[in-house]
């Protein structure tokens, strides 16, 4: 089947896609954004995590027909400019968030939903957000440190 | 060799040893555009899968081919028939077949690899294969393998290793001891749960060789492994170190290479292998399950007079490095404890069960588990604080460990533990409405506050540092200073294989140090330059950190006497214009191993030298208990560990804070279940590790006593975190419930003394 959507403010048209397939497998293997991650595929992990239409969702759990005329945004989008980093990108980075790396960009996705839609979350309201994101290596607490720093760098 | 001493002052530089430095490959991870071994991809690449045992243990008596190679797409199936050389591999004995030669041994063992053009469609071919099994009876009894030689598993009979370590006089001991505390303690299986999963890419080449990419430990071991069974001169394979997402032991042995290449060799096409996360539950080895029996006696007054303790560890169906980790529990098996008497004996038996390997506390985490619940059980009996009581026997440089080895490293168990009983503890809760959120159970409202007690317990932990037992463990680094644009460069080539650890972030921090040059690269990591050994043994830093230190301080030498050549002397600073008029268009390289003093085995009766170094940390769990539904929160993990010098202090911490979210895992979630030799929950909806609603804060005091043997004096770290605060925890719940709990996983039945259901 033919999928045509919106990936990070571009329109993607990409044919020949198996019914089966599902947006993270479409995003990684056919429109080479492999930014989002295959941890679970399963819905558990949260390392697939991209907006579909300014929703929070696991790509892996999303068909990539459902995302047919849909805008998505990815890991890959979320920097303003090619050479910049996200302030949440800055923060992960500085806070020692990231080990092996495999959860940051669900993370940092999961983060920014977080942000937007409450600008100055409590630790009990991060740890909530932040539940459907496993990590392994981190034990999390330089995670929470992240979210935390880039919230406050919002605050003015 | 050293160039230090009298040498001339290097330019201060940022990002040099002891600063917390961001880790060069940070940028493009959190930008998503770092490339894992599951985002590479080729040009006319097919995509391979694996076709595995549904059988613990059968017979294959045929495979019929027919429908899988009509399904258009499918471009190759193999099996053992086509493995070109050595049909088995392993990382210390070669008892593992590529593919099952006529019998299957555990659940999930690979039969037949086929490459098609779209993932699904190898799946399906897979699905196709008619295999026809004859089932056996599986043995998948620990305790039963080391007595029953019906069925027998391997040729060697089903005991792969016992050691049997024998100190002082136990027969007076026993005399002699007041106080006895008896137990029986068992650990579950545990799974690495690496998020990413295994997978790579192998690409055949013009000279009838193959180049993989793969996210791996331990790049020469692979390659040793590869090449034998592919029947390929070590120089036509070349294995390159793709992005590793996690590790934790479980990338020590083998999964897709040999067949990725297999595939990509009889193609003549790229081949791609990923596996799912069911398939990496199949697809690794994990930590070895144990039964543990303890006795302990003490004088009156608490002091250590003997152990005794017999291990078993259920190495499953191949061997992989359960040898190693039967050595680790014997001589880890009294603790970190004075102990004048002993008697240890640590087996490890061939199952049913999936193989078992390595996994972050290798062999130390069973132990340490029921050591610490004896010691606890002897506080009791002799009256004491837990605290009292591990302070009395604690171990201190100088000390021999039952295999009559004396540490000569830090040995600051006192210390810890002071550090522990210093540290305030959590503020209790108070009476007014609680938190939901705060309480066990969280938001599912199970609670207001009412049947929860809080509970407080302590454990110390300690693990060898390196290899050990006579293996001649050593790193390789390549260091070579140009100028670049102007700007003196260093690049830093080594086989070290960067797993999340951060293994990259201190080799540039050291060749920052010692040639003084800012600008340092350090190139991926394969097989191009000599063995690095693994990234695992909390090794990495040590040996090829003391690997690049070298090779940077043989460039330094070759500098100065470049310098002394053409100045006619020594120069007082080797300052960055003075490197670039030295290099000028001429770079200088240098390649140096780092060897640190050999080990050696044990003998008959489990005496000898057998491990380099020692890492030690303790904990102190805090944690609220429902008693009456038996959910467990954990409020807080405080510890202390000596890391020798924190090279990258934020790395430290991060090592510190995840080893400990692991052993949370394995005190209160983290089990493979396993019914008849069957995994049941190869899921991460089935399989729990901890979320960050489960991983508790974590108050660390980090000390820094020199290891003399380490260069910059410092330790490994990576495995201490997860050795004793599984311990720490389980004793915590004890005092807040109540219950003896000699099991982990603890289920929240075990919390509320509900028996275990009789199948």
């Amino acid at each position: 089947m033919r999928l045509d959507c919106t990936v990070n403010g571009e329109r993607h048209q990409v044919d020949g896609v198996w019914e089966g397939e599902s947006l993270l497998y479409v995003l990684r293997e056919r429109m080479g954004l492999p930014g989002s991650k295959n941890a679970c595929e399963q819905g558990e992990c949260g390392s697939c995590s991209v907006y579909l239409d300014g929703t929070l969702v696991c790509s892996c759990l999303v068909l990539a027909g459902q995302a047919d005329g849909a805008e998505v945004v990815t890991v890959e989008g979320l920097a303003h400019a090619e050479h910049e980093l996200h302030p949440i990108q800055e923060a992960f980075l500085a806070a020692g968030a990231v080990q092996c790396g495999f959860c940051t960009p669900g993370l940092i996705v999961a983060t920014h939903d977080l942000l937007a839609r409450n600008p100055a979350p409590s630790e009990p309201e991060i740890r909530e957000a932040l539940a459907g994101n496993l990590c392994r290596c981190t034990g999390y607490e330089k995670i929470l440190d992240a979210v935390r720093s880039a919230a406050e760098a919002r605050i003015p | 060799m050293s160039g230090a001493g009298a040498s001339p002052a290097r330019s201060p530089v940022r990002e040099g040893i002891g600063e917390s430095v961001d880790r060069p490959d940070g940028t493009l991870k959190v930008r998503g555009e770092f490339a894992y071994s599951s985002d590479l991809w080729a040009d006319g690449m097919l995509w391979g899968t694996t076709l595995r045992s549904p059988h613990p243990y059968a017979r294959i008596r045929s495979i019929d081919f027919a429908e899988a190679l009509a399904l258009r797409g499918v471009h190759a199936i193999q099996t053992h028939e086509d493995v070109p050389g050595r049909k088995t591999y392993g990382l210390e004995l070669a008892d593992q077949p590529v593919l099952a030669i006529d019998v299957v041994r555990y659940e999930g063992e690979p039969v037949a690899i086929v490459a098609a053009d779209h993932p699904e469609t190898a799946r399906r071919a897979a699905e196709l294969l008619r295999v026809d099994y004859e089932p056996l009876e599986p043995l998948v009894d620990m305790d039963q393998a080391v007595e029953a030689d019906e069925p027998r598993l391997h040729e060697d009979g089903n005991v792969l290793r016992d050691i049997h370590v024998r100190h002082g006089d136990l027969e007076a001991a026993r005399a002699e001891a007041e106080l006895v505390v008896e137990g029986e303690y068992e650990i579950g299986m545990q799974d690495q749960a690496f998020l990413g999963p295994e997978s790579g890419l192998a690409i055949p080449s013009e000279d009838g060789g193959v180049d993989l990419y793969v996210a791996t430990q331990w790049l020469h071991v692979d390659l040793a492994q590869v090449a034998a069974s592919l029947d390929l001169p070590l120089e036509r394979v070349r294995i390159t170190n793709a992005g590793v997402g996690g590790a934790f032991g479980g990338r020590e042995d083998l999964s897709m290479q040999i067949h990725g290449c297999m595939l990509a060799l009889h193609t003549g096409r790229p081949v791609k292998m990923v596996y799912t996360r069911e398939e990496s539950f199949f697809g690794h080895v994990h930590r070895h399950p144990a039964r543990l029996r303890y006795e302990h006696g003490a004088a009156r007054d608490g002091r250590l007079v003997y152990v005794t303790a017999r291990i078993v560890l259920d190495g499953g169906a191949y061997a992989s490095s359960s040898r190693a980790v039967c050595l680790n529990a014997a001589t880890t098996a009294a603790g970190p404890y004075d102990c004048p008497n002993a008697e240890l004996d640590s087996y490890v038996v061939y199952t049913n069960n999936p193989p078992c390997g390595a996994m972050r506390g290798f062999g130390a985490v069973q132990t340490c588990f029921a050591y610490e619940a004896q010691m606890d059980k002897l506080a009791a009996a002799a009256g004491l604080d837990p605290l009292e009581l591990r302070r009395r026997n604690a171990m201190d440089t100088g000390t021999r460990l039952p295999t009559g080895q004396a540490i000569d490293g830090p040995a600051p168990v006192r210390q810890l533990l002071e550090e522990l009983a210093e540290m305030p503890l959590p503020a209790s809760r108070d009476g007014g409405a609680p938190d939901l959120r705060e309480l066990p159970g969280g938001v599912s409202n199970t609670t207001h506050g009412e049947g929860i007690r809080r509970g407080v317990g302590y454990a110390v932990g300690f693990k060898n540092v390196g290899f050990s037992a006579g293996f001649d463990d050593y790193s390789t680094a390549r260091v070579r200073l140009s100028m670049a644009s102007g700007e003196p460069q260093v690049e830093v080539h080594t086989a070290a294989c960067e797993v999340g650890q951060g293994a990259i972030t201190v080799q540039a921090q050291i060749a920052r140090e010692v040639l003084g040059v800012e600008r340092v690269i350090v190139l991926p990591s394969d097989t191009q330059v000599g063995n690095a050994g693994s990234s695992s043994a909390s090794r990495q830093t040590w040996f090829t950190g003391g690997a690049v230190r070298d090779a940077c301080e043989a460039v330094a030498a070759a500098l100065l006497s470049r310098a002394d050549e053409r100045l006619g002397g020594e120069p007082d600073e080797l300052s960055p214009d003075l490197i670039a008029e030295l290099i000028g268009d001429d770079a200088v390289e240098e390649t140096r191993e780092y060897r640190p003093r050999r080990t050696e085995a044990l003998d008959e009766n489990g005496q000898g030298d057998a491990h380099l170094a020692f890492c030690f940390a303790a904990h102190r769990a805090v944690v609220d208990v429902d008693v009456e539904l038996g959910l467990v929160r954990v409020v807080e993990i405080a510890t202390a560990q000596d890391v020798g010098r924190a090279i990258n202090p934020v790395a430290v911490e991060g090592q510190v804070e995840g080893g400990i979210a692991q052993g949370l895992g394995l005190a209160l979630m983290e089990e493979i279940q396993l019914s008849e030799g069957r995994l049941r929950n190869a899921s991460f909806t089935d399989y729990l590790i901890p979320t960050i609603l489960d991983m508790p804060p974590v108050r660390a005091a980090i000390l820094e006593l020199p290891q003399p043997e380490a260069p910059y004096g410092l330790n490994g770290i990576a495995e201490a975190p997860t050795i004793a605060s599984t311990a720490a925890i389980v004793a915590a719940i004890r005092a807040a419930s109540g219950r003896e709990l000699t099991r982990v996983p603890v289920r929240p039945d075990d919390v509320v003394g509900l028996a275990a259901p009789v199948a």
